[in-house]
């Protein structure tokens, strides 16, 4: 079984995000794997254990998304793709045409991402590769089952639960509650130092600049209007539910 | 008119949903008076709704009726739609940023080789006549206007948050049933389990009412849901409720959950971290109850009670049944 795993790196989610000349500022940030891609190595993990086959996970992105394909490395995964060129769009677009160029000439049965990534959180990316690469695909699975060259799947549609089945090959990306992604063993690390990391460019990857130019643009940046801290209520149970009521109906007009 | 944007519309249990009239308005602002808007409706019984899409604003409305769309299956739809972008040949394609939206659109996004702006929350058209849409980023600590650079565009609107136009009885529109493409399909859908904890969806709900890990189980949710009841609202969570089991992560709220912003959240038991408030704090007021005088959720909510949800939660369901009585 040969699984591709979509990791993109994301800000940790608990960085307060600040604002400078209408790019967010990355000083002192830390960066992690995006969340729900952690679920899509871990899946790609535990099939790999079970099917045997090879596990590679690709990043699109700056230089400092190889920690984040390190990581995935020192969880398990085997080997890592960096595509890295200044010349490839910010945009969802220009992301999924780089790893359409890169996978459609790799072997593969599964392919997990991510359901959004928690920072940019357009949930694009991977379903657009799929149509790319003409493979069928179940977005935000929860549960995910491979026997006889068909996979079914658990979807979580606003909390509908869907059955899905579908042939290998397959895209599915990654909703929470899939599994739970172990840690990096001190031993995973060491190991990842050793495994096969290539970086491609657009060059590499026989690119045209054109297929990689954004279609969209970001024309402005701001932090939202911050919300203060309002009335405490105070008083007895009953007073507080009373007096809360009053203001809901009289000051904040909500009921 | 010169151009058509095309809208597609959502329905649950055989009615329209809210954020299909809320797309129809986006499409409007967005395209200005120069722009006619068509609607799409697949599935059965669609064109019964034909009407209504026009009250609300569609001034033509394309329908694809078959056996293959009565459950959301990504190729059925997705040919089922390609079909009505073809004839219909649209300068923009809006989707509600659902469940359906959000797997619909980088499709055909994909399909036709263009830009999607993904979760919309505003739409305004600047001095110069460019369309400017908002959407929050990093779970709603920034918010990024951004513009096309090529055409068609794709846009996906977050429910809740764009103003339906107010609806005109008078309204008609055209309609043009567009055949099925009868793809072969390799994906099959074996079973749809409807939603049972929430009867209302998270993401459209005026209100919405969060238990965290200050429920201490199940059971706990249980005043909660009886608040729901009264008030019209949805029931979500906190991780911290999710992750201790008392409920479903289908209703997680947060950076890794669903983002809401209803008319009132309120928050029991909840501690108020960080990736909490990203999914909750554009809501128009905010409500937090929690025995901890300290908790980070009173520095953001517009009224605090420090006590026991226990306590608080059925009082407060006995005050809005009183008051909210006929
Ligand atoms: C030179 C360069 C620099 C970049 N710098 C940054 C940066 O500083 N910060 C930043 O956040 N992004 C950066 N990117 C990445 C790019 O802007 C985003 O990945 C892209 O816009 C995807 O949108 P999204 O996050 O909304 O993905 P979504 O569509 O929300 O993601 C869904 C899933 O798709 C997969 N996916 C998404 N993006 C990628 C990716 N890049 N690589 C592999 N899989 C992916 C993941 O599995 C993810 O969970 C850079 C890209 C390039 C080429
Ligand atoms: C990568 C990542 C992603 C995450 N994403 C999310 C996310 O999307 N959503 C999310 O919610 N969290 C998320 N988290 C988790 C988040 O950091 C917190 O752990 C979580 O929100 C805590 O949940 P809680 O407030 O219910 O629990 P706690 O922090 O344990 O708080 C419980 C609160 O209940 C109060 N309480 C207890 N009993 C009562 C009572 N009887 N009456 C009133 N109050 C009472 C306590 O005083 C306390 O404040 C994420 C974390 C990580 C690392």
């Amino acid at each position: 079984m040969n699984i591709i795993v979509l990791v993109k790196q994301t800000f940790d989610t608990e960085e307060k995000i600040v604002v400078e000349q209408g790019t967010v500022n990355e000083d002192g940030v830390k960066f992690v794997i995006n969340p729900y891609d952690e679920y899509a190595v871990e899946q790609a993990i535990q099939i790999r254990d079970d099917a045997g086959g090879k596990v590679t996970v690709v990043s699109v992105g700056p230089e400092r998304a190889a920690e984040a394909l390190r990581t995935a490395l020192a969880m398990g995964a085997d080997e890592a793709v960096l595509i890295h060129d200044d010349r490839i769009g910010h945009d969802e677009q220009a992301v999924a045409a780089a790893l359409h160029a890169f996978i459609a000439q790799e072997q593969y049965d599964i392919i997990l991402g991510g359901n959004f990534s928690v920072d940019n959180g357009a949930g694009q990316v991977a379903v657009r590769l799929a149509k790319m690469l003409g493979i069928p695909h179940t977005s935000s699975i929860t549960k995910l089952d491979i026997a006889a060259g068909k996979a079914v799947v658990h979807r979580d549609a606003e909390g509908d639960l869907e059955v899905v089945e579908l042939p290998l090959p397959a895209l599915f990306t990654a909703q929470q509650g899939l599994n739970e992604p172990r840690y990096p063993s001190l031993q995973g690390i060491m190991k990842a130092k050793k495994k096969p990391f290539r970086e491609l460019s657009l060059d590499d990857l026989n690119l045209d600049v054109g297929a990689v130019a954004a279609r969209t643009a970001r024309t402005e940046l701001q932090l939202p209007p911050a919300r203060q801290a309002g009335k405490i209520i105070s008083g007895e149970p009953a007073a507080q539910a009373q007096e809360l009521f009053r203001l809901l109906r009289t000051e904040a007009k909500v009921i | 008119m010169s151009k058509t944007f095309l809208v597609v519309a959502e329905t649950r249990g055989g009615s329209l949903r809210q954020v299909s009239y809320e797309t129809i308005s986006a499409a409007r602002t967005a395209g200005g008076t120069d722009t006619a808007v068509a609607a799409v409706l697949l599935g059965a019984g669609a064109s019964a709704l034909a009407n209504e899409l026009a009250q609300y604003g569609a001034d033509r409305v394309y329908t694809v009726e078959h056996a293959d769309l009565e459950h959301y299956n990504p190729q059925a739809y997705f040919a089922a739609l390609h079909a009505v972008v073809q004839s219909a040949q649209p300068d923009a394609i809006f989707f509600g940023h659902t469940a359906i939206g959000k797997d619909l659109a980088p499709q055909l996004a994909a399909e036709l080789g263009t830009g999607q702006i993904s979760d919309v929350t505003a739409i305004e058209v600047d001095g110069s006549g460019e369309t400017l849409f908002t959407r929050p980023i990093y779970a709603g600590k920034a918010l990024e206007k951004k513009a096309f650079t090529a055409f068609p565009w794709i846009v996906t609107v977050r429910p809740n948050n764009i103003t339906p136009l107010a609806p005109n009885a008078t309204r008609t529109a055209d309609t043009e049933a567009i055949a099925y493409p009868e793809p072969t399909l390799h994906t099959i859908i074996r079973d749809v389990v409807r939603n049972t904890s929430g009867k209302i969806d998270l993401s459209e709900a005026k209100v919405v009412i969060s238990g965290g890990r200050g429920v201490r189980s199940a059971d706990g949710f249980k005043p909660l849901e009886e608040l729901a009841a009264v008030l019209g609202g949805a029931v979500g969570a906190s991780r911290g409720a999710c992750d201790a089991g008392y409920c479903d992560y289908a209703l997680q709220i947060g950076q890794t959950g669903k983002v809401v912003t209803p008319e009132l959240y309120i928050a029991a038991g909840i501690s108020g971290a960080i990736q909490h408030v990203a999914g909750m704090s554009s809501s128009r007021v905010i409500i937090a109850i929690n025995k901890d005088p300290e908790a980070p959720i009173f520095k953001i909510a517009d009224y605090g009670i420090v006590g026991d949800l226990f306590e608080v939660v059925p009082l407060l369901t006995e005050q809005f049944k009183q008051a909210l009585q006929p």
